[in-house]
């Protein structure tokens, strides 16, 4: 049976500063090194300095995977030279000298079946290597240290994935999550990566380390266990080692390096004392804790009567569902969810989008607010919603600015209707006998009003007209 | 003018105008200039600290608010960042290091006007008691130029004894403020734990050392206490003392008080003039009503092999940055990857660093950290256990600062085992936290030798009140410098 298992390294990209100094959290928009100070570059005399928040923030996290978490945490050194690691050791936590990790056993449902946690932890982001220079001769390595310090929380699963659709679906879930939670957000660059371990049946634990994104955990599974299997079926042994995943090649690549054999040499971090987790501030965290993804779900379908397929679209992405949840009313409510499912979502389908666009709550409101009295049709008002995302300009401004309106004064819509009648004499004729003519009579009205005309007057000032 | 005043009295002198702080710094500047050459206690000599003395001597005319040390000169074991100037750690590898950050301690001590008149010598990194291992030579003794200092914060003492400064700050690992106080004849004072920010002292061991000043009196030391203690938020370990005043009621006495004489400290090994001192200390303590009894700490005789094991593996640990990629020394790259530049860079180190360096890289590994390194952890905390039962009985403890005299310069250096063993009477108060002072007792054959009292956690203020009381029995001769 094939068994995988992760490491996910999620960056606490919402908080405001590094985990043990007041550097920001958000070293993205910087110049390269300049988002430093004494303690993030590790300079002599510095001490690290623990961000409170982050604490919080990953103890969140191990609530919401539901993880025993201890009363007390501590901190060791993972101890390595590597030049983006500023001290040549990492300020990390582990569980060997009893549970003092940010969070302990748990787990989490992924369709039917059940992924258990091992552990969370809590550690500093290293900086960034980036790599200059072509041939191996001239090859230089330079060191940015802006993301040194990050906080960084490390989820490990046990090997409980059958196959790599299970890790998909699950990192879905969790990255749904881990924003829901308002800790992190996925979809920036490198806030997401992963180590995954793979092995089949008969066959040793391979890891395979270095991938940066979710999408390439999938590919980097599936590759392994093609390996595997073909050395397998070859009776070739699988031995047990760490491989990189090459991310140019998308193939897993075995480390030359003796990496597996390093001994870190892990002891206390005596620079930060342990940490109480007041019971009172668990509570509190867990009664200030988002509404989950599956209870919000729930909660579309029971009270609102949204489709499940609808709910679960709406629920799972936290961007929607906040939209949702401060424009919708008891009675526009599946209008609103509607609105956000099918328009919304085509418009605003990439992240740099979803940044540019000018929507509001209130937009939402007043959209369904006026295709039910009837003062835009549902058509005009996918038109509306388009500008409304350019400019954010109000619904009333838009609708005058594109003459979206509806046309509901009786005179004007009575003369048109005529000049139809008049225009389609047989299809008149046909409707007499046949209800099914009388929509195209109605498609005709559309058309020549450019989808404007109020559906339900037209209809009534129709049937009159043709007795 | 007189450079042998202590803290409180050169505070007093220039509150009434007797001296000016310019006049001093100036001074105790020519003095570093015509002796250190012999003493070595300095790295480097601040050349700005006269016009900063003026520019407190200038507060004082125009009658604006000077803070408590009104332009003392201080001396600083070079192994406190100051800000904009070199901090060595007498160490190759930080040879041109200047400080971009100011310690914790020194911007208190700037906020109260002091002056700092230059960097003192150390052994490279503090991992010694002679200074011998300094990368830039040996202090020399004032007591005797041929015998060492003690250390590591030999500079520190030097500078004090010497009078080439009022006070300095050292930093205490395992005894490396007291043991040099009591082998130049100044008070040498450990705090509790926590009691002063590390903010800005390049660890060696982090878990157990301790900033702590070196003066002439111990009213001094409490002097410089109140200003340097309290809690930091750059220093997680730091624990609030709730701004307690340590020189109010500093002559209490311990009339009443009960003393431990520590059993393992004042046996074996050690030396007979010493241990004369010890029962003379005693008997004299007991003159002022104080109880003294003797108490075992059987884990005592495991502390040096713990002290060091625990010591080389974080040792081994704050001592990786030094890897040559962000500050160091020029060599030319050509030739090396990134694993066999490190190995080149880190040839810089020191013989003892060395040491304590492959120590440290063995006792932790996997599959020897259990015999070695997590035993040394038990030790540790065995030896806390048995401390807090013995203050349970005791209000404080007592025993010689170092079982030897100071030998000669030279004498041990290649003998690193029975270097290791003098810490015996020190590394205690490290291993458990606890505050422990040294205070010069008597002079034999013209060397000095000090008497060390322990108390429990955060109180330090009975200590320093107990330190006095056994001061005012003793009258010693001056540096013969």
């Amino acid at each position: 049976m094939t068994k995988i298992g992760l490491e996910i390294h999620c960056q606490l990209t919402n908080l405001e500063s590094k985990l043990f100094c007041s550097c920001k959290a958000n070293y993205r928009e910087f110049e390269i090194n300049e988002n430093i100070c004494p303690i993030c570059m590790g300079l002599p005399g510095s001490l690290p300095r623990l961000n409170q928040e982050a604490v919080k923030k990953a103890t969140i996290i191990a609530m919401a995977l539901n993880c025993t978490t201890p009363d007390k945490i501590a901190f060791f050194r993972k101890n390595y030279f590597y030049p983006d690691l500023p001290k040549n050791f990492q300020i990390t936590q582990l569980n060997i000298y009893g549970d003092s990790s940010i969070g302990g056993v748990g787990s989490i449902m992924v369709g039917d079946k059940k992924i258990r946690i091992t552990r969370i932890q809590l550690e500093e982001d290293p900086g960034r290597l980036i790599y200059e220079g072509s041939s191996s001769k001239n090859l230089i390595t330079l060191v940015d240290y802006n993301r040194a310090g990050t906080p960084l929380v490390e989820i490990v699963t046990e090997p409980d994935f059958e196959n790599p659709k299970q890790v998909r679906e699950f990192l879905n879930i969790l990255s749904d999550l881990l924003e829901n939670l308002g800790v992190s957000d996925p979809s920036l660059e490198g806030a997401m990566r992963a180590d995954a371990n793979v092995s089949i049946e008969g066959g040793k634990k391979v890891e395979i380390k270095n991938i940066g994104s979710f999408h390439d955990l999938e590919k980097a599974t599936i590759f392994e266990i093609t390996r595997q299997e073909s050395l397998h079926s070859r009776d070739i042994e699988i031995i047990q080692e760490t491989r990189h995943w090459d991310d140019k090649r998308k193939i897993t690549v075995s480390s030359r390096s003796k990496e597996e054999d390093l001994d870190y040499r892990y002891f206390l971090e005596g620079d930060i004392p342990w940490i109480r987790i007041d019971p009172e501030i668990q509570k509190e965290l867990k009664s200030k804790m988002p509404e989950s993804i599956s209870s919000k779900k729930e909660r579309y379908i029971l009270q609102f009567n949204i489709p499940a397929q609808v709910a679960s679209v709406l629920s799972s992405d936290k961007f929607y569902s906040d939209l949702f949840e401060i424009s919708h009313t008891e009675s526009n409510a599946k209008e609103i969810a509607n609105i956000i499912t099918t328009d919304l979502m085509g418009l605003v389908d990439t992240r740099e989008k979803r940044e540019d666009s000018k929507i509001t709550a209130i937009h939402l409101k007043d959209l369904t607010d006026s295709i039910q009295s009837g003062k835009i049709s549902r058509n005009s008002a996918k038109n509306a919603l388009y500008e409304i995302v350019k400019t954010g300009k109000d619904l009333s401004q838009v609708i005058s600015e594109l003459d979206l309106g509806n046309v509901s004064d009786e005179s004007e819509l009575l003369e048109i209707i005529q000049k139809v009648i008049s225009e389609e004499s047989q299809a008149v004729e046909e409707a007499k006998s046949n209800p099914q003519t009388i929509n195209y009579l109605v498609g005709k009205i559309m058309q020549k009003t450019k989808g404007k005309a109020d559906p339900k007057l037209t209809l009534d000032l129709l049937k009159k007209q043709i007795g | 003018m007189n450079l042998k005043i202590s803290a409180l009295e050169f505070v007093q002198e220039v509150q009434n105008g007797n001296i000016s702080a310019e006049d001093f710094v100036a001074k105790t500047l020519e003095r570093i200039q015509s002796i250190d050459e012999k003493l070595h206690a300095f790295l480097s000599v601040n050349e700005q600290a006269v016009d900063q003395a003026r520019k407190v001597d200038k507060k004082i005319k125009s009658g604006d608010k000077v803070g408590a040390c009104f332009g003392m000169p201080i001396s600083i074991k070079d192994n406190m960042c100051i800000k904009n100037s070199k901090t060595t750690c007498a160490s190759k590898m930080l040879e041109n290091f200047v400080a971009p950050y100011d310690a914790t301690v020194i911007t208190k001590l700037k906020e109260q006007d002091a002056v700092f008149v230059g960097k003192v010598n150390l052994d490279e990194f503090a991992m010694g008691l002679t200074t011998e291992f300094s990368a830039f030579g040996s202090s020399k003794n004032p007591w005797n130029t041929e015998y060492v200092p003690g250390g590591s914060s030999g500079g520190s003492a030097v500078s004090v004894s010497a009078f080439e400064c009022v006070a300095s700050l050292g930093s205490d690992t395992g005894g490396s403020v007291r043991n040099p106080a009591s082998f130049c004849s100044a008070i040498g004072y450990k705090p509790t734990y926590g009691l002063i920010s590390r903010y800005g002292l390049i660890s060696y061991a982090n878990s157990i050392e301790q900033i702590g000043p070196l003066t002439r009196t111990v009213k001094d030391a409490a002097f410089i206490l109140n200003i340097i203690s309290g809690l930091d938020p750059n220093d997680n370990t730091t624990v609030d003392n709730k701004s307690e005043d340590y020189l109010s009621d500093i002559d209490s006495g311990i009339e009443g008080k009960k003393i431990g004489i520590i059993k393992e400290m004042t046996e074996d090994g050690i030396d007979l003039a010493v241990l004369s001192a010890t029962k003379n200390a005693i008997s004299k303590l007991e003159a002022l009503g104080a109880i003294c009894e003797e108490v075992s700490l059987d884990m005592v005789k495991y502390s040096v092999a713990a002290y060091y094991t625990i010591t080389a593996t974080e040792a081994g640990s704050n001592l990786a940055r030094y890897d040559n990629l962000r500050y160091g020394y020029d060599f030319p790259l050509e030739g090396y990857e990134f694993n066999s530049y490190i190995s080149k860079a880190r040839q810089n180190f020191g013989p003892e660093v060395t040491r304590r360096m492959i120590i440290g890289g063995f006792v932790p590994s996997a599959g020897h950290a259990g015999k070695y390194f997590l035993k040394a952890l038990k030790v540790k905390s065995k030896l806390t256990r048995e401390i807090n039962e013995a203050f349970k009985k005791f209000d404080l403890l007592i025993a010689p600062t170092v079982p030897v005299l100071p030998f000669k310069i030279g004498e041990k250096i290649d003998d690193p085992v029975s270097l290791f063993q003098i810490d015996i009477n020190t590394v205690t108060a490290n291993l458990t936290g606890k505050p422990a002072i040294s205070v010069p007792f008597s002079i034999s054959n013209g060397l000095p030798i000090g008497i060390q009292l322990f108390a429990d956690s955060m109180n330090d203020k009975l200590l320093l009140q107990a330190a006095y009381a056994l001061e005012q029995t003793v009258s010693l001769p001056k540096v013969p410098i």
